[in-house]
């Protein structure tokens, strides 16, 4: 009788493995994670209004956000038609340019940098052929821009890829056959199904550009207030000792990427609820 | 297989053409005008060449600008020979740590049910979402000389940041999810009936696990391994944080390229750039290959 | 080796899969549990494996408890459903797995281990499948290499779950017999769970039907068809055809008509009536208990399918020989050789 009270489970090792799995977690992620917050705590609330409103920080963070935003809607719109020429055209390269879509999640952060910084700079390949046109990208916040975007292609393009690519060919002809136009087609049929994949993507994009740092600062100039983002601000202020100044910053953030991980997870679990199994 | 065995062998018979049309007629109701196509494909194509293959392009251009020699003689200084050391130990470490950890929590985790399970991959997902700068910042926290253990550590003498410890263990925590991740949903998906039937065969747990479970997942072990080594060896922001930047002593390979390119030492920063855009291109086609692999083991199973 | 359960209960949340089952199973026996899905048959079959555990109540080998011990100690070949065949590994090494994975003390060498798994690939009549891999087989060869896998550690008990579930109609016709015959050669107690009443009567000794988690009936496989016990066991197994009548008083009356038939110990108030198709005998108008015209007749094989309007407003169908030609709207009477009235 003791051994069914104790509810035994047919395979072993679940208790070792649950108590590993939990101390190795606290100890790598939860703890540290802790601290940041507990540090946070120690400052008064005038104080930590203080740092957060003090010009230099709205501006890093206003850089940050805004610009990590506007480059995850360039890559809803490039990714969508990346997806789009992958999955549903046959051209030669494909496969080559299927596989190259995941670079800037391989390629180091610091390589990515120095190569964009490279490519842009006002001697650049583009650089060059872009400051005949007046339009200077390198050191300036189109600069930061470009490489928010370069970071954030793979993420819009590999959780639409699948979702396109599952969807039911029937659904479409379908729709064909009750007299829809192609257009009428994707606006109405295609692009409502794919709607929560999108979000997500773009969801994934921003959060990725808002903390990039390695991509970001080097083609970034750096100027305080124009072209400073607030990673960069937290590593200033470690720099300076104002340890109060660099968690305040990055409780802000953190708290925005747990908004954005809870607001994926639901609307993943939307889009299982709405589109049943088949 | 067996569909595409199937049309091949009725392209023989008389009503072939028959088929042809209909294929033909299926394709243009689900397809959109050549123009169109073709403008789509050319944006795509542009898109991701000058976003992605010309920075690629343009790391190896610039590393070998001075010739073949001056890129070999960049590789051989003693600074970068001490950072290729340093980035191998640390993924090493971090690599291996994070292998353990992520068997035991897919075991846990795949194999049996228990409330907040969702929660719990959440934890783990977590570092994916955490700005590099900050994963370095909360061990500052902790181990740096305002730290909760700095003082405890200076009067043990043990030097944590600035350090290779305080380096792999940021790097641990980067690459904290990429085993796990890899294994869970392959795992789930496999079920418990194999383990099962080992277990009511006699076998013991761990007999089970090397004999039943890791045989099945050895790929999908790979796979995470793979990426979870890119990223350790790739890391910048967080190690940034941390290292303290000591010439020689706490440079990884990628802390190394921004100095020498901050000094403007574009060969020697763009060569040891070259070499990490070929371990992200070795990673890319392995992890194509794995996934390959992964895609059968799959279909295996639907058989 | 004798097998008992005693009011074993097993919740899933709410949903009670076992509620207070009790069983024995005597030495030798073939033995088929038999239901629906959900009914708790396999839950019952796993917990006698040591793969799932109950909320409360027994289970004893021989007399000995048997829920103190683990799946790994039980000696219980286990047939699973969907074969679970390691995939990573040859037929042999499959079949070898059982006796690799003992203790170095009683692991048999390894000339002992080729021989014995060369036995039992030859007692399932595919030694010649040794080197192939589960994915190369058919679904009837994973089936019995499986079933090879669960022999080779000499189990002391046998337990299949739906072991010809997964297979074609051909295929699991050929493998019930080949079943039962392997059963009378190696003589171990065996249980399996089916869905498929025919499997169940034609491979078992002794049928044990289940429904909501609880035991219907046990018996002979000619006791449960001929003598049901409730009505859902008369549902279940054999097609009937199936009337709401009225007991008053050992009196049967549907609708208006008085039905010379005995309700027996049938408590009075609304009941329902019982008729195996086949057991309705069709004579003139007026001489049996029913009145009705025929509708439709199809024939199947031996017998002629008719589907009868009663008079009393019912359409059931029927099974009658074909040596008397029935034709749309011939007016017959009918009368049940054999049936049952259960109340509720």
């Amino acid at each position: 009788m003791s051994a069914i009270a104790t509810r035994r489970r047919t395979l072993p090792g679940f208790g070792l493995t649950m108590g590993l799995t939990l101390s190795w977690l606290s100890i790598i992620i939860l703890i540290p994670l802790a601290g940041l917050f507990l540090r946070t705590l120690e400052l008064s609330p005038e104080q930590f209004w203080a740092i957060l409103s003090s010009r230099r920080t709205l501006n890093a963070l206003r850089v940050s956000f805004g610009l990590a935003f506007a480059a995850a809607c360039v890559n809803l719109v490039m990714g969508s038609i990346i997806v789009w020429a992958l999955v549903r055209y046959r051209f030669p390269g494909r496969r080559l340019f299927d596989a190259i879509v995941d670079v800037p999640f391989a390629l180091p952060t610091a390589v990515a940098g120095v190569a964009l910084t490279s490519l842009f700079a006002e001697k650049g390949w583009l650089g060059a052929p872009l400051a005949a046109l007046g339009i200077k990208v390198a050191f300036t916040p189109l600069g930061i821009f470009i490489a928010m975007i370069f970071i954030g292609i793979p993420f819009v393009v590999r959780t639409v890829q699948p979702v396109l690519q599952d969807l039911d060919p029937e659904i479409e002809e379908a729709a064909g056959s009750l007299g829809a136009s192609r257009w009428q087609t994707i606006i109405r049929v295609i692009l409502p199904s794919l709607g929560p994949a999108l979000l997500t993507g773009l969801a994934l994009a921003f959060a990725r550009a808002v903390g990039e740092y390695g991509s970001v600062i080097f083609i970034a100039g750096n100027l305080p207030n124009v072209s400073e983002i607030a990673p960069l601000l937290i590593v200033i202020r470690l720099s300076e000792f104002r340890y109060a100044d660099a968690t305040a910053i990055a409780v802000v953030m953190l708290i925005v990427s747990f908004v954005i991980i809870f607001a994926v997870n639901r609307l993943q679990r939307w889009a299982q609820d709405r589109i049943p199994v088949h | 297989m067996t569909m595409q065995i199937a049309d091949s062998v009725s392209l023989s018979t008389p009503d072939a053409k028959a088929r042809l049309h209909a294929v033909a007629a299926r394709e243009n109701l689900r397809t959109e005008p050549k123009a169109v196509r073709i403008a789509i494909i050319s944006v795509a194509v542009l898109f991701l060449t000058v976003f992605v293959v010309l920075p690629l392009v343009v790391v190896f251009a610039r590393a070998f600008s001075k010739g073949i020699m001056a890129y070999l003689a960049a590789l051989s200084e003693p600074e970068a020979l001490a950072a290729i050391r340093l980035t191998l130990l640390v993924a090493a470490i971090s690599v291996g740590l994070n292998l353990v950890f992520g068997l035991v929590a897919a075991w846990a985790i795949a194999k049996f049910e228990f409330r907040g399970k969702t929660f719990l991959i959440t934890l783990i997902d977590l570092p994916f979402s955490v700005s590099p700068v900050i994963s370095g910042l909360v061990f500052v926290l902790l181990f740096g000389a305002q730290g909760y253990f700095g003082g405890w550590l200076r009067d043990h003498n043990i030097q944590i940041l600035f350090a290779v410890p305080g380096i792999a263990l940021a790097t641990t925590f980067v690459t904290f999810p990429f085993v796990a991740r890899a294994l869970i949903p392959l795992m789930q998906e496999q079920g418990t009936q194999e383990e099962e039937a080992a277990i009511s065969l006699g076998a013991s747990g761990l007999q089970t696990f090397f004999r039943v479970t890791l045989p099945n997942i050895k790929w999908g072990v790979l796979y995470g391994v793979l990426l979870c080594n890119a990223r350790a060896m790739g890391e910048f922001g967080a190690v940034s944080v941390v290292s303290g930047h000591i010439r020689g002593e706490t440079n990884t390979m990628p802390l190394l390229v921004e100095i020498l390119y901050n000094e403007y030492q574009f060969v020697a920063a763009f060569a040891i750039a070259s070499l990490l855009a070929m371990l992200a291109l070795i990673t890319l086609i392995a992890k194509t290959i794995l996934e390959r692999q992964l895609d059968e083991g799959h279909d295996a199973r639907d058989h | 080796m004798t097998i008992e359960v005693r009011n074993l209960v097993k919740k899933f949340g709410s949903f009670a899969a076992l509620d207070g089952v009790d069983l024995k199973v005597d030495n030798g026996e073939l033995l088929a549990l038999l239901g629906p899905s959900g009914s708790g048959k396999t839950t019952l079959l796993r917990i006698i494996a040591g793969l799932d555990w109950p909320d409360s109540g027994e289970v004893s080998f021989n007399g000995e408890d048997a829920l103190a011990r683990g799946a790994r100690e039980r000696h219980v070949g286990f047939v699973f459903q969907h074969y679970a065949l390691f995939r990573h590994m040859t037929v042999f090494e499959n079949v070898a797995f059982g006796l690799r994975v003992q203790p170095r003390a009683v692991r048999k060498d390894e000339a002992a281990i080729r021989a014995r798994v060369k036995e039992l690939l030859d007692l399932v009549q595919l030694d010649w499948l040794a080197d192939r891999y589960p994915s190369q087989l058919s679904g009837g060869q994973r089936q019995r290499i499986a079933l090879a896998r669960a022999l080779a550690i000499e189990p002391r008990i046998l337990l299949l779950d739906e072991p010809f579930g997964a297979l074609d109609a051909k295929v699991r016709k050929e493998l019930r017999k080949w079943l039962r015959s392997l059963h009378h050669e190696i003589n171990v107690t065996s249980i399996f769970v089916t869905h498929d009443q025919e499997e169940a009567l034609e491979v078992a000794n002794r049928v044990v039907v289940m429904d909501k988690g609880r035991i219907e009936q046990i018996g002979s496989p000619d006791d449960v068809y001929d003598n049901p016990a409730t009505a859902f066991v008369h549902g279940f197994i054999g097609e009937s055809i199936v009337l709401p009548v009225e007991v008053t008083g050992g009196a049967v009356r549907l609708g208006e008509r008085q039905l010379n038939l005995t309700a027996g110990a049938t408590a009075s108030g609304a009941s329902r009536l019982f008729v195996r198709r086949h057991d309705m005998l069709v004579g003139p108008p007026g001489s049996g208990a029913f009145d009705g015209a025929v509708q439709h007749v199809r024939n199947f094989g031996p017998v002629q399918r008719a589907e009868v309007s009663l008079f009393g407003g019912e359409t059931i169908e029927i099974d009658a020989p074909r040596d008397k030609e029935l034709r749309q709207g011939d007016r017959i009477g009918l009368v049940p050789r054999r049936y049952r009235i259960f109340a509720g």
